[in-house]
């Protein structure tokens, strides 16, 4: 059956019970593939960036990046697992053009890390906890480009080109238990996860964990039951989903078809979907008719990873204070409230925050920049903040400029707009475009006697006491500035000249 | 040039350090010989002789500028078309990589050029190592030197074909189930095939990863050392290869002796399937041993009538895995490609085309021993066989320093005689394929002529992992009373070309 009538979320909650299996998938910013000394870096020409080993050539071998292995146990260990200490990697067999070797090395049930958790803070503040089955190591595939066809997928299409630049780039995947009681709140818990395990993997400094660049992806395993039993249902699994906000989209999505399906006396057929951003749907991938056999066996090319537990503990020492527990210390710091700051998490502006004021300026500044004026022009370009060409530092600067009086918040925009339109720094932006708040007093006095002179029958107004018609002198003289004065000192210098206490 | 190509390795490296000899003159002589021979004996898929003269002409050049030469400096080798040579056809014996010209050098091949040995060029082999005749080759048989019409073993029949019709003086084989030890029992020939992780595999096309293993190939003990020492060593391309030193195999082999060595018979290596003639000459070897002072300790290793089970699940297995990249997209053969197909469907018919029965007698064997819900019945309880196998070995080495068996039960048998018989073909690595199985170290050197059809027999030695050194005290001894009683190398008796 078609589903396109969705039944409401809430009849659906009414009724029904979500539980959701979420996969992660994480590439590590290694410089080096996971098998091979292949650059990593994103961008390069196609297929620039291989060997015989990354290009499956026969006689190649593989051999194991120190480093990706050292990022999977951070990882296992940031997220409360147990770190095995003795494990292998496996093969993963299926064919499939974009992957040279026709199996995947992965791992299979010997995971590097397994059995952990972490805890995940709803906007209201609840903590809610998510239980981590495994996380392991292994490697991603080629890209495939198909043309011709009009979907961009393989079927319709007259060829297909691949790029094995990714191909052996090192992943982690990231499997949690099945997340049940979440009950109404599921796709606000699956979206916290995902988003707590991007800055937990930022924190670690593993991977950048940019969604928007496939560096991180997500599956969303999703099944529901009738209120109040046991047994899982039948789990629909919608692949790649790449953003915080679709993750969320999707589970709701996918809870309310499948109430509408089994509302109706319909059954959920096991299978892969695919996820829709226009419309926040998901549509029939694979039908797995039958479970895919991946014939998986220990890999004998490589020898077993045993991390000793002096290396662990090592490890262990170094993790970086949980982002969660930093947010909440910044939040008190900072003196704002929790949905403040989960808004300046979505908004991914919490380092640069930190970042802002480390380099001098003060919290409260900080904020209203990156959140204001950037975080607009950011959604504007359609581009992450932290992808805006300004630093930090040169928003500490600004400020600085502000608090010294020699910006007002319009020149500071001004200001903000030079640098990103790449006019130099914001000193140079001031200097080159006359931005500064003009201070001379010669000139402001110059100013002001001739916005008296003008406006003799305002000045008479207020040379007789009514002090309010100040304004429209101030008006004329920030007029006559183009802005660029400081309009207290304006006031002042005004009344001062016609004898009147302001 | 009779003389020139008859020389042992040993002997023309010491020749062209002294000047006796030129690199290019050796060179030369073998090439000619290649050409008058090895139409019939079809040894060679590929001659290099280009580049096999330009390696001579750079020994040569090195000699002239007073540079010290190494130990088998212009010596001429023929090379398993197992291994990729950069620039030079790979083709594993298989219709799937006809035309492939591979990238790069395996790091073994860039060993024996560091070393200034001459390749002459790729030999035949049984497709992707799989066989013990090389009939299984995409490229036609080869012939045994002693009887053309018999099989010269394999998949390594390349290789012994080539030293044995004096077309090379060395050698390089693979062993993954005895592919090197057998072709040279049937030739009359020294084959070794090294500790698991002694030489590296890197650039070794894969057949059945955990038991795949290069060695060298000779026609005397001492020859076999030096190749050994030239290619063994740790290589970090190579996971599984052994960071230690290599046994010092050139000494054990100048220094042979069995006197005080306690030396085991296993009485699982005997029985039915097994030729008189053989036996017989297994019996006197022992016998000689006993002689030149060696202990001879009766071993029961009751698990070694497994290995065959064992390796025919593990070795498809892996190998329906290995050969999984052989799919038409990026190299090699690629058949259906008209423009109306789905790559789905022109993997299958390259596939279709490109692979032998026997290769695909064993992907389909290992793609069912590893799915799921047989897993556990076949690859688990095989891998279950070889840690028993590899206990027997190691309860048996705690009795005896070498192990010996004949190395397969039969002389060369004629060609076509099997082909039609998997088992029947199987059964010529029984005693071989428990050493691949254990990891351990063995060798294969000539025993006499079995008395019935006058063939080679081949004795085989099996040492411990990293004790290769043993292999060569052991077969030096062996091989210089044998030589001292025959009066003259075995080979010399074989009929000439």
């Amino acid at each position: 059956m078609t589903v396109t009538d969705l039944v409401s979320y809430e009849d659906a909650l009414a009724a029904y019970d979500p539980v959701m299996g979420l996969e992660v998938h994480v590439e590590l910013g290694t410089k080096t593939k996971m098998f091979c000394g292949c650059s990593t870096t994103l961008g390069a020409d196609a297929n620039s960036q291989t060997c015989p080993t990354c290009l499956g050539l026969p006689g190649s071998l593989p051999v194991v990046n120190a480093t990706g292995v050292e990022s999977a146990v951070k990882i296992g260990l940031a997220l409360n697992c147990t770190i095995a200490e003795w494990c292998r990697f496996a093969r993963k067999n299926y064919f499939y053009p974009d992957m040279p070797k026709n199996f995947q090395t992965s791992q299979y049930d010997e995971p590097i890390a397994f059995d952990g958790y972490l805890d995940v803070q709803l906007e209201d503040g609840e903590i809610f906890r998510v239980n981590i089955e495994r996380a392991h190591m292994e490697e991603d595939t080629g890209k495939s480009t198909h043309i011709g066809g009009a979907t961009g997928r393989i079927h319709g299409a007259r060829h297909s080109l691949l790029d094995y630049n990714r191909a052996g780039i090192p992943l982690i995947e990231i499997v949690t238990k099945p997340i049940e009681g979440a009950g109404e709140r599921a796709p606000e818990v699956a979206k916290a996860y995902v988003a707590e395990l991007r800055e937990l993997i930022k924190a670690l400094g593993v991977s950048e964990a940019r969604m928007e660049q496939g560096q991180m992806r997500c599956d969303v395993n999703l099944s529901l039951r009738p209120q109040g039993t046991e047994k899982f249902g039948t789990r629909s699994e919608t692949k790649n989903v790449n953003s915080l906000r679709s993750v969320e989209r999707a589970a709701r999505y996918e809870i309310q078809r499948h109430a509408a399906v089994l509302s109706s006396g319909g059954t959920i057929i096991q299978e892969t979907r695919h996820f829709h951003e226009d419309d926040g749907s998901t549509t029939s991938g694979r039908v797995k008719e039958e479970a895919e056999d991946y014939r998986y066996f220990p890999e004998p090319d490589l020898v077993p990873v045993a991390p000793s537990r002096e290396w662990v503990e090592e490890l262990r020492a170094t993790l970086p204070e949980l982002p969660r527990v930093r947010r909440n210390r910044l939040r008190e710091e900072w003196g704002i409230s929790a949905h403040d700051m989960q808004s300046i998490l979505n908004a991914g502006a919490v380092d640069l925050i930190t970042a802002t004021v480390d380099a001098g300026a003060d919290s409260a500044s900080a904020r209203k920049w990156w959140m204001g004026e950037l975080a607009r022009r950011a959604n504007e370009d359609g581009v992450e903040l932290a992808a805006l060409p300004i630093t930090p530092g040169q928003v500490a600067r600004i400020t600085a400029l502000v608090s010294d009086g020699s910006l007002n918040d319009k020149l500071a925009r001004q200001t903000i707009e030079g640098v990103l339109a790449g006019e130099g720094d914001p000193d140079t932006v001031v200097e080159k475009r006359g931005l500064k708040v003009v201070s001379d007093e010669g000139a402001l006095g110059t100013a002001v006697d001739e916005a008296i002179a003008a406006n003799a029958a305002i000045a008479d107004k207020i040379r007789g006491g009514k002090v309010a018609a100040a304004g429209a002198l101030v008006g004329a003289v920030m007029k006559a500035t183009r802005g660029q004065a400081d309009a207290a000192r304006v006031r002042e210098l005004i009344l001062e000249k016609l004898g009147v206490e302001g | 040039m009779a003389d020139l190509i008859k020389l042992t390795a040993a002997e023309i490296a010491a020749k062209i350090a002294s000047g006796e000899l030129t690199a290019v003159e050796v060179t030369e002589a073998h090439l000619a010989r290649i050409e008058a021979v090895d139409e019939k004996v079809h040894a060679f898929l590929h001659i290099d002789r280009e580049g096999a003269l330009a390696q001579a002409r750079a020994v040569d050049e090195k000699k002239a500028r007073g540079e010290k030469l190494g130990p088998l400096a212009g010596v001429p080798l023929a090379l398993k078309d197992i291994f990729t040579t950069e620039g030079i056809p790979t083709t594993v014996g298989s219709k799937i990589l006809e035309g492939w010209i591979p990238p790069y050098d395996a790091t073994l091949t860039k060993k024996l050029k560091a070393a200034d040995v001459v390749i002459l060029g790729k030999t035949n082999m049984d497709e992707f190592a799989m066989g013990s005749s090389t009939e299984n080759s995409a490229y036609g048989p080869t012939g045994n030197p002693w009887d053309l019409t018999k099989i010269p073993g394999g998949s390594g029949g390349g290789s012994s074909a080539a030293l044995a019709s004096y077309q090379a003086p060395l050698a390089i084989g693979t062993d993954t189930g005895g592919s090197i030890r057998q072709p040279a029992a049937v030739t009359g020939t020294v084959g070794v095939k090294p500790t698991y992780g002694g030489v590296s595999r890197y650039g070794m096309v894969a057949f059945s990863s955990s038991l795949d293993q290069g060695g060298p190939c000779a026609r005397t003990v001492l020859d076999t050392a030096l190749l050994h020492e030239v290619i063994a060593g740790h290589d970090p391309l190579d996971s599984t290869s052994i960071d230690a030193p290599v046994p010092a195999v050139v000494e054990a082999a100048r220094n042979g002796s069995v006197q005080g060595m306690r030396v085991g018979v296993v009485k699982q290596f005997r029985g039915e399937g097994y030729q008189e003639g053989v036996l017989q000459r297994f019996d006197e070897s022992v016998a000689l041993m006993k002689e030149l002072g060696a202990e001879i300790v009766e071993l029961d290793c009751p698990s070694f009538d497994l290995a065959l089970a064992a390796y025919y699940l593990i070795a498809p297995s892996e190998c329906s895995s290995n050969l999984a990249r052989f799919d038409a997209m990026r190299y090699g053969l690629r058949v259906g490609d008209d423009g109306t197909k789905s790559a789905e469907d022109v993997t299958a018919l390259t596939r279709e085309a490109g692979f032998g029965a026997e290769v695909k007698r064993r992907i389909m064997l290992g793609t069912y021993a590893l799915s799921s819900g047989y897993y556990d019945a076949y690859y688990g309880s095989a891998q279950k066989v070889r840690t028993l196998i590899t206990r027997d070995f190691e309860k048996a080495f705690e009795q005896v320093d070498v192990i010996v068996s004949p190395t397969t039960p039969t002389t060369a048998f004629p060609i076509g005689e099997r082909v039609d018989d998997p088992m029947a073909m199987y059964l010529a690595d029984v005693c071989t394929l428990p050493v691949n199985l254990a990891g351990n170290a063995a060798m294969s050197l000539p025993c006499g002529l079995a008395p019935e059809d006058g063939l080679p027999v081949g004795l085989q030695i099996i040492a411990p992992a990293m004790a290769d050194d043993r292999l060569y005290k052991v077969g030096a001894a062996v091989e210089a009373a044998f030589t001292e009683r025959w009066g003259h190398p075995l080979l010399e008796e074989a009929p000439s070309l």
